[in-house]
């Protein structure tokens, strides 16, 4: 179900705090985030954000088709490396 | 004949049901679309008279339908592969988006069966 628009987009309130202040100081500090839950809101756009994927920081750099995503559909959690025996054929 | 929309050609049936043979018409569609143009939805396609064709062209021309809505879907999978979203990397290597199942099933977007020689069958 989709989020009340009363409650507008969710961000973590400090990472919020983190994007506003880089934007304030015209600054591209990388953020590290383990908010994955967090919405990609207009501010966002230009800022490189580490995302955790639950082993490390995934860097994404936020464009402006972001908008409207979350940021943890760009930090993916899975890795999947192809099944055993698969390896001779198809894309190495 | 009727022509609507550029090249279909449903006729012989009932006009709600014709107007579905459009791509992206369906059911409550079409049925707008007769309520706009105020033709009785079971009307054939044969007895429409030349005014009502028209009021319908009109009201079809107010949706994205055929070619156009193809594009625009294929616009929005673009979008979601090039930015690297967890769906788009779903629609790059051709699995269900919405976290279905994959173990078994799923065969619409995987395609048919490629079977693995040699599998070793599960132990009991």
């Amino acid at each position: 179900m989709a989020r009340s628009l009363k409650k507008g987009p969710y961000v973590h309130y400090k990472l919020e705090r983190k994007v506003a202040a880089n934007v304030e100081a015209n600054k591209k500090t990388v953020i590290k985030t383990w908010s994955r839950a967090s919405m990609i809101t207009p501010d966002f756009v230009g800022q490189t954000i580490a995302v955790h994927n639950g082993r490390q920081f995934v860097p994404v750099y936020v464009t402006e088709n972001m908008v409207g995503h979350k940021l943890g559909e760009f930090s993916p959690t899975r890795s999947f490396r192809g099944h055993a025996g698969a390896k001779n054929k198809g894309k190495k | 004949m009727a022509r609507i929309a550029g090249v279909d050609i449903p006729k012989q049936k009932r006009g709600v049901i014709s107007l579905t043979y459009i791509y992206g018409i369906g059911r409550s569609r079409a049925k707008e679309i007769l309520d706009l143009a105020k033709v009785d939805e079971s009307i054939k396609v044969q007895d429409w008279t030349d005014d009502q064709i028209a009021a319908i062209r009109d009201a079809v021309s107010s949706f994205t339908i055929e070619g156009e809505l193809r594009s625009e879907i294929q616009l929005n999978i673009k979008r979601l592969m090039d930015i690297g979203c967890y769906r788009g990397i779903r629609h790059r290597s051709g699995l269900p988006l919405r976290g279905q199942r994959t173990k078994n099933n799923s065969r619409t977007r995987k395609g048919r069966r490629k079977t693995v020689a040699n599998k070793k069958k599960a132990t009991k």
